[in-house]
């Protein structure tokens, strides 16, 4: 049982780092200011008053106060996503630690890397049912890829360096500290830090440069195809710029057709030609069909979601697959494959480029200008034209013109999920990593809005937009105070059609049309809520209406709330229907009658 | 997961080397649940005291596929240090120990210790109308002791779970020096 002891003021510490004994609260703030944390997203409570005091004092990193501990984690992985920084989380006991829960799930399913520090009661209180106190380590052991419980005070340090080599380095992801309040007030010895420092890389070290051997493999199967697909996903964007530099470098090299996974938008610029668009549910049909009938697949960084899959037993049954990943227990999860390569994506990719230059000359040049041919059919359906005319906006529209309107300029989206996600996706185009952030493998409504903050923190001075549907936008509505606290310049496009779009979808296609609660009934004039929270807030009613609206959005300096009226009806296609196969693709309204959805295909999210 | 009979699962033997901190146990049991992985023994305690590691041997059932996805699951939890499929491997020793209560009088209890003497068991205690017997042994040689006695008066069994380790000179899993970092 520690003794809560009294705070040493500053004026007793003395720099000599020998002799350095501060606050556990105090301690936490310098190690986190020497791993060059900038900003930490918060929200304070009883359990962490002390580091809220020491923030106070030393005034040193940036605090931002968000309204609700979910949007803390939600802003900190935008920051993460968008800089590839980690983002650093504070939220106090018990109910603080459990509404982050929902964000440190999202942040492990998206792999982003995030340092989440938890007050906790003091230790001699743990068990006892104390208030605000929570079993947190053991409620966030499944959501996070690891956690701490710091029951003495000497092993803070080292375990805060330790969690931030964790979150940060192989695949990365979410991890816990959590911190009694008596280790807040005990005091620490600073000089441990170079030991703790040290030791803290020595227990978690992931494999990061692939096998040679494999690589070599790798490039011999890779050139010999005759119907290749390139294949990548979010892992290249988590290792660093450089790896995308490297896959288009392997792009151009080879000439390949490339699909990238919603999670890998941005790593090959939209509009370069070899780039299929995304594949996987709502994907294109183009890049489906490759991913069906090539002969050889090449994976970097996904990991054969069963957004992207469909029906596993009928994904790409005649090809030969390699799956470079830095997760072994990635490979041969979902999909046999014929060769699996553990390592960093980047590595990886530049030590295959290297391998392939050396064998360009067997690249199968009269195979693939055939294969292209065999594309362009399929591109030639045209998958994602839609048809805008009249007054009624629709969806795809206003979303393609935003897109139009942001080209040239380098802008970040966030989205919330749903319909407006998937056309988000289909229709916005990405030349570079990092300016899409979505929440892809929990697929959490009310994600956009705070990630589009921590974007705008981690990015100031540049264009940041949420897409937004309506009922996901009501979910962390309140963080329209955090963003009128800091001026954050965020621009909200909701696309607004008074449904769950995707759920209604859903029960159209699937629930013969009975459409129950999926209407978002009581919606608020957004107009008049944007003036409640002193920003600006456009509406567009009318096709005529979009285009001034989109300009006098891009061009306010402040942040602005944009409410777009689109089509109530529309549906998003390309389809997988849940239990089909990834080539048996819905591409209209029309499709729907000819393949109805199996009794297998009903239990399916 | 469901419990259909599958022919092509199999059954694997696994030694998990794990740093003793509080809470580990919570996270292989969390994987396993979590996952719907298959458990059907576990047994963990300290082997390294000055380097603070314990060893978990777990026995699961799955197809191939799933054994690996268990393997590589494991290997990802921060405070494993090592995962050795014993099956894999190969040749093995599995044993378990278990502590049988057995309650009756006259010809049974002769019948029973005589059973007990057969089975290489120790009397652990004896009442005239009890006795606690240990026996150790693979579970199948367990199981079967723990049924005679069954059909020999009231019974109470407390069991380990199966031990494991690999036959032969391969180290597995050193005990270190102090001194000596984990790889």
């Amino acid at each position: 049982m520690t003794k809560t002891s009294q705070p040493k003021s500053n004026a007793s510490e003395t720099e000599n780092s020998n002799d350095l004994t501060v606050t556990g609260a105090d301690a936490v703030l310098r190690v986190l200011e020497d791993l060059n944390v900038e900003v930490i997203f918060g929200y304070p409570g009883g359990a962490v008053l002390p580091i809220y005091d020491a923030l106070f004092k030393r005034n040193s990193i940036r605090h931002i106060l968000v309204r609700h501990e979910q949007a803390a984690v939600h802003a900190a992985e935008g920051y993460a996503r968008s800089t590839g920084k980690v983002g650093v989380v504070l939220v106090t006991s018990g109910p603080g630690a459990t509404n982050a829960v929902t964000g440190l799930t999202d942040a492990l399913m998206d792999s982003i890397p995030i340092l989440c520090i938890t007050g906790q009661v003091p230790t001699h209180l743990i068990g006892n049912d104390a208030f605000q106190e929570a079993d947190t380590v053991g409620i966030t052991r499944p959501c996070t890829k690891h956690n701490y419980l710091v029951k003495q005070a000497e092993n803070l340090v080292p375990v805060l360096y330790e969690a931030f080599h964790v979150a940060s380095s192989g695949r990365p992801g979410p991890v816990v500290v959590d911190l009694p309040k008596d280790i807040q007030f005990a005091p620490i010895d600073m000089g441990q830090v170079e030991p703790a420092k040290s030791k803290a890389v020595v227990r978690y070290r992931p494999v990061m440069i692939p096998d040679a051997d494999a690589i070599s493999q790798a490039a011999d199967m890779i050139v010999s195809a005759s119907r290749p697909i390139i294949y990548g996903g979010g892992g290249i964007i988590n290792s660093g710029d450089e790896a995308s530099e490297h896959l288009r470098e392997l792009v151009a090299l080879t000439g390949f057709p490339t699909t990238l996974t919603l999670m890998g938008l941005g790593v090959l610029p939209s509009e370069d030609k070899h780039f299929l668009g995304m594949l996987g549910m709502h994907g294109t049909y183009e890049a489906n069909m490759s991913m069906y009938h090539c002969d050889v697949m090449l994976n970097v960084g996904a990991r054969f979601d069963d957004r992207v899959t469909g029906l596993t037993s009928g994904f790409s049954p005649n090809s030969q697959k390699i799956h470079i990943d830095i997760d072994k227990s990635s490979i041969n999860k979902n999909i046999r494959v014929d060769l699996g390569i553990v390592g960093d994506a980047g590595i990886a990719l530049k030590m295959l480029v290297d391998e392939v230059k050396k064998r360009k000359a067997a690249i199968k040049k009269d195979a693939l200008s055939e294969w292209w041919k065999k594309i362009e059919e399929w591109r030639a359906v045209r998958c994602l034209d839609y048809n805008q005319k009249g007054d009624i906006i629709k969806p795809q529209y206003a979303i393609h013109r935003l897109w139009q309107k942001c080209k040239g300029d380098d802008v970040y989206v966030t989205t919330e999920v749903g319909q407006h996600q998937m056309w988000a996706a289909q229709y916005f185009g990405f030349n570079a990593p990092k300016r899409w952030m979505t929440s892809g493998g929990l697929g959490t409504m009310g994600y956009g809005l705070p990630a589009a903050m921590g974007v705008q923190i981690g990015n100031p001075g540049k264009t940041v937009i949420d897409i937004a549907g309506e009922a996901s936008f009501m979910m962390n509505m309140q963080e329209l105070s955090t963003i009128a606290q800091y001026q954050l310049p965020v621009k909200i496009y909701i696309i607004n059609n008074e449904w769950m779009g995707m759920v209604r979808q859903w029960q159209e296609l699937i629930h013969g049309g009975r459409y129950s609660e999926s209407y978002s009934a009581s919606l608020p004039d957004f107009q008049k809520l944007a003036d409640c929270f002193g920003m600006k807030g456009l509406v567009a009613k009318v096709t005529d209406d979009l285009d001034p609206v989109i300009d006098e959005m891009l061009g306010t300096d402040g942040p602005v709330l944009v409410d777009v009226r689109v089509a109530k009806e529309e549906n998003c296609f390309p389809m997988i229907p849940s239990g089909a196969t990834h080539n048996q693709m819905l591409l209209g309204p029309n499709d729907k009658a000819a393949k109805p959805v199996s009794e297998e295909g009903m239990v399916l999210v | 997961m469901s419990q259909h009979l599958n022919s092509d699962e199999v059954r694997h033997t696994l030694s998990i080397l794990v740093d003793n901190e509080p809470g580990v146990l919570a996270r292989v049991i969390g994987l396993f649940s979590g996952r719907g992985y298959n458990i059907e023994s576990l047994t963990v305690a300290g082997v390294d005291e000055a380097n603070n590691l314990s060893r978990i041997s777990i026995v699961t059932r799955g197809t191939p596929m799933v054994i690996e996805q268990v393997k590589a699951q494991l290997d990802r939890i921060v405070p494993v240090h090592m995962v050795c499929d014993l099956t894999q491997q190969g040749l093995h020793i599995e044993r378990e120990l278990a502590l049988i209560k057995v309650v009756n009088k006259g010809e049974s209890r002769i019948e029973a210790l005589r059973i007990a003497d057969t089975f290489r068991a120790n009397t652990l205690d004896s009442t005239l109308e009890s006795f606690v017997f240990e026996v150790t042994g693979s579970s199948s040689k367990i199981s079967a002791f723990v049924e005679l006695m069954r059909s020999l008066g009231h019974v109470e069994v407390s069991r380990t779970g199966v031990s494991a380790i690999s036959r032969g000179l391969n180290v597995d899993m050193p005990i270190r020096t102090q001194n000596e970092t984990q790889e």
